[in-house]
Order: structure tokens, then sequence, then C-alpha cells
């Protein structure tokens, strides 16, 4: 195995231009994606290699490009859409949850809707309330939706090669701050199957569930946990759905604590969900009360420090595992 | 806070619509020096906020108005009290132009207590009830139905007022803004939507993504909605037009669409080093269309002004610009409670 380390964004480059390379079907759209490259440089050099038929600038036109996109894909095609912004693809929501999530059940299961939509969220340097958004719940409150949420740049190529060879609606979602993070990823062919959980650091006494950004966080607190003799192991679901309930009841039930991390605003997240199964299925596993730290219920204000305030930090994980292994030792 | 306190208004609103009435191709030395202070105050703005920004005392995204001046200006002239406007994220100058005070604009690019937002909102997304300022939006096109809902309202309570809904070209091809000009339209909103057209949506010229090409103002014909193109570098121009379309709307006749052939100087916003562009090309629109010397060249050779007095002008500006970018420094930082504020009105 090679010790190759690249950048999150390189990775989707190239699981991108693997795929196109294997299946014709496969094209991209966006806005600046063709002739710049992409705000974040993913799609840079696809034009040149694959031609404007296959790379190809949209107008900006958020509700009518994801549209045009599941109209190809019910059509036989694999379009990759890519939106800039997940509160962007707040436009298209109609074309995502009414009609891409439900084609397959209202054609009696014989639709197809090979569609990836690729987007990125997430806070990031004071990019203000319209452009920082964690809007992963609302894709995953709606059935026919597959969520994904890569954290590391092996699993950003390995879940998109796969979403690119599955035949249902992808929400792909990215986060600002990963893209020029590196990581392992070694040369040739990886596939990372939907529904697997990645366990990303081993430990004993609580498991940690996070998920994107809030991983490479939440491993920062683990390191700094071990420093006080707390063993804590960090789980990443890596699809929210399907989600890997086996491996999060498994972890639970070898640490007895639970606490899960998540960017997005606290209130009806997928993290209270998550809470929820597990103390539905692991009740008597538990030494103390699954605990969800999520972003405050604020739009996210544009000062930096008021920013960084609303969603969870390291030190805000610290503190909070210390408090859940407490109540343990008092009950 | 900046809110509050009463805006130092370099542009004196009376004098510029007193002169409007004459013909614009002989605007009168008071409108001219008008023009000229208000252009230049929005471009030392701008100046002075890029430079913050490279100094890292601004964050975020910032989108400057430089090259544009002329269109805000011109539009701006021709309304009245009560009037509204609403606009993107490239906000600056139509703050400025509504008599926003410069302080409190720049208080909110650093993210400060004394910001028209409170530090909260940025760059993109400024507020005044006072100036009815309505924003500051960063999603595309997102303006245009918020503008026709203004103007709704407008025409609800019995007004006579007017909306301006400022847009980019990029913008047009979102399709909420065709439902929006169609209800302006079936509802004779008095609603005034003025496109923005400095070629680039991003780093995409209007030619590269609109199927009709670069010409924009006939984008409402099927709407029934008068269309008109205008040198949006020509404040004069931009004004004649103001009134007339703003006269429409007041009259009742429904909305209008302003298409102003501009172009920005700088990047898109300040991460962006333009390169799907020539330098050649901006110097060339720079040194032969420039709003601020144009105007100046009329009131030199007009012989409104002197050089020396234009030298006074500039010195003012730059004190009002100078003055503002202290505020925004010393203006402290929100306070950490504040995020808990703000977000549903307290029962
Ligand atoms: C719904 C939505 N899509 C995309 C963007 C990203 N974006 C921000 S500005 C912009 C270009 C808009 O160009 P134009 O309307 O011409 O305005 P200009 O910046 O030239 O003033 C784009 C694509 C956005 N903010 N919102
Ligand atoms: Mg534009």
């Amino acid at each position: 195995m090679s010790d190759r380390e690249i950048m999150y964004r390189d990775a989707l480059r190239e699981a991108l231009h693997e795929e196109m390379t294997r299946n014709p079907e496969v094209f991209v759209i966006g806005e600046g994606i063709a002739e710049r490259g992409g705000s974040y440089k993913v799609t840079e050099g696809l034009l040149a290699e694959f031609g404007a038929k296959r790379v190809r600038d949209t107008p900006i036109s958020e509700a009518s490009m994801i549209g045009v996109g599941v109209g190809a894909a019910i059509a036989g095609a694999r379009p990759v859409v890519e939106i800039l912004y997940i509160d962007f693809a707040m436009l298209g929501m109609d074309q995502i949850v009414n009609q891409a999530a439900k084609f397959r059940l209202m054609t009696g299961g014989e639709g197809r809707v090979p569609f990836v939509l690729r987007t990125q969220g997430g806070t990031g340097g004071g990019v203000a309330a319209q452009h920082s958004q964690s809007l992963e719940a609302l894709f995953y409150h709606i059935p026919g939706l597959r969520v994904v949420m890569p954290s590391t740049p092996y699993d950003a190529k390995g879940l998109l090669k796969y979403a690119l060879r599955q035949p249902d609606p992808v929400m792909f979602l990215e986060h600002k701050h990963l893209y020029m993070t590196k990581g392992h990823v070694p040369d040739g062919e990886i596939i990372v199957e939907f529904g697997k959980a990645d366990i990303k650091r081993e430990g004993t006494d609580v498991t940690l569930i996070a998920w994107s950004n809030m991983i490479p966080r939440t491993l920062e607190a683990a390191e700094a946990l071990a420093a006080e003799g707390i063993s804590a192991e960090v789980l990443d679901p890596r699809t929210l759905v399907p989600l890997d309930r086996e491996a999060v009841l498994k972890s639970v039930a070898k640490t007895n604590r639970c606490v899960i991390v998540q960017e997005a605003v606290r209130r009806g997240g997928v993290g209270s969900d998550i809470a929820s199964i597990i103390q539905e299925e692991a009740f008597y596993d538990l030494d103390a009360p699954v605990t969800v730290l999520g972003g405050m219920n604020t739009p996210i204000p544009f000062n930096l420090a008021l920013e960084q305030a609303s969603v969870p930090q390291k030190e805000n994980i610290v503190e909070v595992v210390k408090r859940v292994l407490h109540a343990d030792l008092v009950a | 806070m900046a809110k509050k306190a009463t805006a130092k208004r370099p542009v004196r609103k009376g004098a510029a619509k007193k002169a409007a009435a004459a013909k614009p191709a002989a605007a009168g030395k008071e409108q001219l020096l008008d023009y000229y202070r208000e252009m230049l105050l929005i471009r030392r703005f701008e100046e002075k906020a890029g430079q913050l920004y490279g100094m890292g005392l601004i964050g975020g995204f910032c989108h400057l108005y430089i090259g544009q001046e002329a269109v805000v200006t011109g539009m701006q002239a021709a309304t009245k009290d009560g009037d509204a406007v609403i606009t993107s994220y490239r906000d600056h100058g139509h703050m400025l132009a509504t008599g926003m005070d410069p302080k409190g604009v720049m208080a909110e690019l650093t993210g400060r207590e004394g910001g028209y937002s409170k530090g909260k909102g940025g760059s993109m997304h400024m507020f005044s009830k006072e100036k009815n300022f309505y924003g500051g939006h960063g999603i595309v096109g997102a303006q245009i139905p918020l503008g026709t809902g203004i103007a709704f309202a407008m025409k609800y309570n019995e007004t006579d007022n007017v909306c301006l809904a400022y847009t980019g070209d990029g913008a047009m091809n979102q399709g909420q803004v065709y439902e929006a000009f169609n209800m302006a339209a079936l509802w004779k909103l008095p609603v005034v939507y003025v496109v923005e057209n400095n070629k680039y949506g991003m780093g995409t010229s209007v030619e590269r993504i609109s199927a009709s090409g670069a010409n924009l103002h006939d984008r409402g014909k099927a709407y029934g909605i008068p269309g008109e193109e205008v040198d949006g570098m020509d404040v004069l121009a931009v004004h004649d037009a103001a009134e007339k379309a703003i006269a429409h709307c007041r009259a009742g006749k429904g909305p209008y669409i302003l298409e102003m052939k501009t172009y920005r100087y700088r990047g898109h916003s300040m991460s962006d080093p333009a390169k799907y562009r020539s330098k050649e090309e901006v110097n060339k629109v720079r040194s032969t269309s420039d709003p601020i010397d144009r105007v100046k060249a009329l009131l030199i050779d007009g012989g409104h002004a002197t050089e020396d007095d234009l030298k006074e002008i500039d010195k003012s500006v730059k004190a009002v610009v100078s003055e503002a970018a202290d505020f925004s420094q010393s203006s402290p930082e929100p306070d950490p409670s504040e995020l808990w504020t703000d977000v549903l009105i307290e029962a």
C-alpha cells in the first residue's frame, strides 16, 4: 500500500475523473465548474479532459439545474449537479424532495434516479447567515434520499465513486473547511459502500459520534481527553442515510456512554434521531444519558467570535464528555 | 449605536431632485457637484473597505461596487421620501446612496457592535428601517420577489411610493425573477427592476450564460413590462431613465425594467483574481468611461468648478471615510451574549 497523501478536493476530483472515464453516462454541471474549475477547484481540469458536452457551466438557476439533473437521471444519464453552497440547494427543494426522492416509489419501483447532488456546507471564515448552514437534517428527513457526509479524503473519494454507481438520488454533502485538508488515499481503485461506519479512533470509555468537519475536531478532543486518561472512541457514520446502526450499537455496547457531536443546530437535528435510536435499542447498555452537542439554535452570525461560539469547538466537546463521565460516577 | 447617529449625507437630495427636473444633458452645477461627491464617497469607501480587508480587519465575503457608482447615484437622486431599496450582496454603494451612515456600514464590515446589524449580518446583510433599505441579500435573485412584495405593500397601503429592486446580470436567470415579473405586471406593482449588467456573474460573462445574449432589458416583454437599456456609466443618463421609470410606477402603470450597462473594476469579491478577463479590458473601461471622471469633466469644462474646488470635495470625502474606518475599528466586538438575541422576539 502506498502512503500517498492528497487533499480532500483532489480526492473528489479523482473520483469524478475515474468514474467519468469508466462510464460515459456521467456528466457534471454547475456554476463556474467548467472554465473556472469550480470555486473549490474540485472540477479543475475536467473540461480539458472530457470536453464541454460532459462538463458544463450553468446559468445561476439552481431550481431548474437540479430539475434538469433529475430529469436527465430518470432518462438514463448520470448527472453530478454541483451546487456552490448547500444554502442554495434550498432553491431546488421541490425537485429534490417532491420529485427525485419520490420517483422510485411513484413508479412502482421501476424508476431509477441515479442523480448525485454535490454541495458543501458548514461555517468557515465569516461567510455569514446565508452561506454557512449545516442542513443535512432536511434531507435526512426525506425518505428516498441518500445522505453522504465524508470527513476525510479517503472517504470522499470512495463514497463519491460508490455514489456514481448506484441508482438512488444522493445528497453528497462536503464541508468548506475540509477541501484543503490532507489524508491518506492509496493509488488505484477505492470504493466505500454506503451504510458502513468507520471507527476513526478506538476507545473504551465513551463513544463520540460525529461526521463531516466535526470529525477532525472530535479527534482533537479525543486526543486531549486521552491526555487526561479518558479513552474516547470516535465513530464516523460517513453516510447518515443509510445509517450503520449496527456499528453504533456495537460501539455503545462497548463503551456504555455516547456523545453525539454535530455542527448543525441542535434542534431537530440528526443527532437527536441517533440518540433516540440508541436509547430505544441500547438502553440497558448505557451508564449515562446519551448527549447531543449541537450548534446553537441561531442563524450563523457574521462576527467570527460569535460564529465560532455558535458551533461546537474542541473545548466544548471535552467539557461535555467529562460531564457525561461524571454523571456516570455520581449515578 | 451608529444606527441612531444622523448620517453625514454628502448628497443634498432636494437639490439633486430640483435640478433633475431640468434637461439631463444640461444638469445644473449643484446637481453635478452632488453626483461627484456621492460617487466619490462610494469609491473611497470601497477602496478603504478593500484596504481593511487586506489588513485582515474585514473577513468573509466582501463585494466592492467600484466602477458601478453612477447607477445607484443616478437612481437614488430620482427617489423621494418613503421609496424603498433592496439589492444583492454588492450593497455598500446602495447603503451610502440611501443616506445610511458610513460609520455604521463600515463597522458592520468589521463585524462590530456599532454596525448596522450589530456585527451579525456582515457585508452582505445590512438593513436600515429609517432609510427604507431592505438589504443586503446573499441568495442570488432572492431580492427580486422580496422587492416585488415591498411594492405590493406600498400599493396595498395606498402610498405613491416606489421600490427600486436592484439585481445583477447573472441573477436574471433565476426562475423566481420571472414569477415575480408576472405578478408585478399582473397587479401593476410600483417596482423598478434595476439590472446592473456589469458583464459578469462571478467569473462567467453574461453572453456565455444567457440564451438571449447580453441584452436583459427586454426580459419583461412577455409580461408587458417596459424595458430600457441605459448607459450605466453616465450618471445623467441613469438619472434621466430613473425619472421616467419611477414616474411610470408612481402613476400606477406597473413595473419597469432598467438595464444599466456598467462594469465592475475589481474582482467579484476580494478573493477573486479575475482571470476570466484581460487587464486591457478593465483598463479600457476605466480610461474611457469612468463615471466619476465623466462628471468631473462636465464640472471643469462647464466652468462649474475648478480643480481646487474638487480637491476640497475629495478632502471632505476622505475625512468621512477615515472617520468611518476609525469607528469600524474602535467599536467593540459584540458581546458573546448576543448569540442568544435577535432570533425570535421574546414573548
Ligand atoms: C442562489 C445562489 N446561487 C449562487 C450564488 C453564488 N454567487 C454569488 S454572486 C454570483 C454571481 C452573480 O452575478 P450577478 O447577478 O451578475 O451580480 P454581480 O456579482 O455581478 O453584482 C454567484 C453565482 C449565490 N450567492 N446564490
Ligand atoms: Mg454581474
